[in-house]
């Protein structure tokens, strides 16, 4: 019977299209929702996963994401150095900077100052240029969806058409000359400024003087030694709190999920695209079981066992929801392969196709399970009855 | 336990009662109907709405539980089967031809002929091949790969006799089989429907209203207020007529 039961289904083409299109819509709107939910939150720490060298990253107890500086004194980094079992700790400055252009434009930036010596956390890929470029007088780095974009030079100074900033050009930072060196490709940030890479020395005479500028230390750990131990020697020696990246991270994200209402617009989204799939998808099958139920009632009567015509039910459902899910998780990978990352950000992790499966198993089961009630409540005697 | 049937002997129904129980009112649809179907003989069950003849043939088929009585059906009660070995004993013993056809439009003709075999375990093919045998004897011959939309209301009723019969079931229960067709194709339906009731070894139960039918059948079973009011022939019918 499960040729029959198929064909029962896709005989019925306008419900058979009609449930198709109510599951891959669901799917679409659920995974492409929590996607972009994904890829947003995503930005709001790309800085620490763009940045893997430290095993610690030592800030202020106040700091409550990665992006809420809390300056700390210069000297938090030697008291750092001082405890056992770090094997080295540097100084990071990270702070939003207005950038003037050449042809007069002012952009705030993010401006990101590595150590001098070890350029540790500097930009992930670089595209021109070398990372040791920063040595040389007034050197910046700037990422590539800026040069083509808030920095694009609109009037080049050699004169002709507008063209992207490119190495050798030379932009101003709180009135002091900064020479690009090289264009690199970061993660963009959650508030898609550019972001500019320098040296933490020259990026502490970009930023206005104040008495703190260390926004937070790097630190390496010494091999085979207990992280938590150190963290917490970190906590009594310093009072400054330490996290490993994923701690980072998570400790970022965590406020942006509780602080913000970006959460319940994305969740809302993603339970209308659930309630989508209920009303249109489940309301549908569940009303091609009910059309189908004076079949399954001949049949009954004819000697068809239970367990045949709850196999067909439920090869029917299993086949629209996997053809439903398939066609809607194609459409969401289709749009984040379409749509620029940088306009619009898109993270499918392998998460989402597992909730999206989820959400369509349960309209599916929800569905068929109702649909499979009626059919194990038919009377094989109604058949008679017209 | 030895049958009270002998092989002569289709159905024996002794006192069969059904009672409805809705909320606090109780329906009595039968009230001690008894019925005697020989093999080789078709019988009409006929009797105005709600005598009990939908009730009757239920019971009969193994698809409803009597509430008191004794009922034989070729030599077995159904009702003192377990659920599944009933759905067994309807599938091979019990055809089925419905008032509505209730033939499956996304299927072809052949196909929704084969169902009793493929629910008996055929492969596909073998049963659509036994189907189109059917087919080819009910006059379809040639159209076995049509759908049942686009045949008529006589044709869709041959399609539901050959169903019917492609698994050579010993009762054949009708329900009303000509009240969706005109009276032409009415007759010829119930002529076939006869000459395979005639067939050693099988009996056939007609519900039907229609009494340009009755001449066909061998004996007229009317039902009156749950019970058998009378039994004619069409002989006796002719001469009470004439």
């Amino acid at each position: 019977m499960p040729i029959f039961a198929l064909k029962m289904l896709f005989g019925d083409s306008a419900r058979f299209y009609g449930m198709l299109l109510g599951l891959a819509f669901s799917t679409l709107l659920i995974s492409q929702q929590a996607s972009i939910f994904v890829g947003l939150m995503s930005r709001t720490f790309g800085f620490v996963t763009d940045t893997p060298q430290p095993d610690l990253w030592i800030v202020d107890p106040a700091q409550r994401f990665l992006d809420d500086n809390k300056p700390l004194r210069s000297t938090a980094v030697q008291r750092v150095r001082s405890i056992e079992g770090i094997e080295w700790a540097v100084p990071l400055f990270k702070g939003l900077l207005v950038v003037n252009l050449p042809d007069g434009k002012r952009q705030m930036s993010q401006v990101i100052g590595i150590d001098d010596a070890s350029l540790i956390a500097g930009p992930p890929f670089m595209l021109e240029g070398a990372l040791t470029d920063l040595r040389k007088p007034d050197a910046i780095i700037v990422d590539e969806r800026a040069s083509r974009r808030e920095f694009k030079m609109n009037t080049p100074p050699e004169g002709g058409e507008p063209r992207p900033l490119r190495v050798g050009d030379t932009l101003e930072l709180n009135d002091r000359r900064a020479e690009v060196v090289g264009i690199c490709k970061a993660t963009q940030t959650f508030q898609s400024q550019p972001v500019i890479y320098t040296t933490y020395s020259r990026a502490t005479q970009y930023a206005p003087m104040e008495r703190r500028m260390v926004t937070m230390v790097l630190a390496g750990l010494a091999p085979g030694v207990d992280e938590a131990q150190i963290i917490k020697s970190i906590a009594d020696r310093t009072g400054l709190s330490a996290f490993n990246g994923e701690e980072f991270a998570d400790k970022t994200v965590g406020y942006w999920m509780r602080e913000t209402g970006i959460p319940i617009n994305f969740g809302t989204a993603i339970v209308l695209g659930f309630f989508v799939g209920v009303a249109v998808a489940g309301q549908m099958f569940y009303n091609f079981v009910l059309d189908n139920l004076k079949y399954f009632g001949a049949m009954k009567a004819m000697g068809a066992s239970r367990k045949t015509l709850l196999g067909m039910v439920f090869l029917q459902a299993s086949t629209i929801a996997v053809l439903g899910f398939g066609l809607g998780i194609g459409m969401t990978s289709a749009f984040g392969l379409t749509v620029p990352g940088e306009r619009l950000a898109f993270r499918m992790t392998w998460h989402i196709p597992l909730i999206a499966a989820g959400a369509v198993i349960i309209i599916c089961t929800a569905s068929a399970a109702i649909g499979m009630w009626r059919v194990l409540r038919l009377d094989p005697a109604d058949v008679f009855k017209g | 336990m030895t049958p009270i049937t002998t092989p002569e002997i289709a159905v024996r129904a002794s006192g069969v009662e059904k009672v409805y129980v809705s909320g606090d009112t109780n329906v009595v649809a039968l009230r001690g109907a008894d019925l005697e179907v020989h093999c080789g003989e078709v019988v009409i069950l006929a009797g105005p709405s709600g005598c009990g003849k939908t009730s009757f043939i239920s019971i009969i088929a193994g698809l409803l539980a009597r509430d008191g009585g004794k009922l034989e059906v070729m030599g077995e009660d159904p009702q003192a089967l377990s659920t599944e070995a009933r759905t067994a004993w309807r599938l091979r013993t019990v055809g089925f031809v419905f008032q509505q056809f209730n033939l499956i439009p996304t299927l072809s003709i052949a196909e929704n002929a084969a169902i009793p075999l493929i629910l008996q375990g055929m492969d596909r093919r073998s049963a659509c091949v036994k189907a189109r045998e059917l087919l080819n004897q009910v006059g379809l011959g040639g159209r076995e790969q049509s759908s049942p939309v686009r045949l008529s209301g006589g044709q869709q009723q041959r399609v539901a006799i050959a169903r019917a019969l492609v698994n050579s079931p010993k009762i054949l229960v009708c329900d009303e089989p000509t009240s969706a067709l005109d009276g032409a194709t009415g007759l010829r339906v119930m002529e076939l429907v006869a000459q395979v009731g005639r067939m050693p070894g099988r009996a056939v139960i007609v519900v039907s209203h229609d009494d340009r039918i009755y001449h066909l059948a061998d004996r007229i079973i009317h039902m009156d207020d749950g019970r058998i009011d009378r039994i004619e022939t069409p002989a006796s019918l002719r001469n009470v007529h004439a």
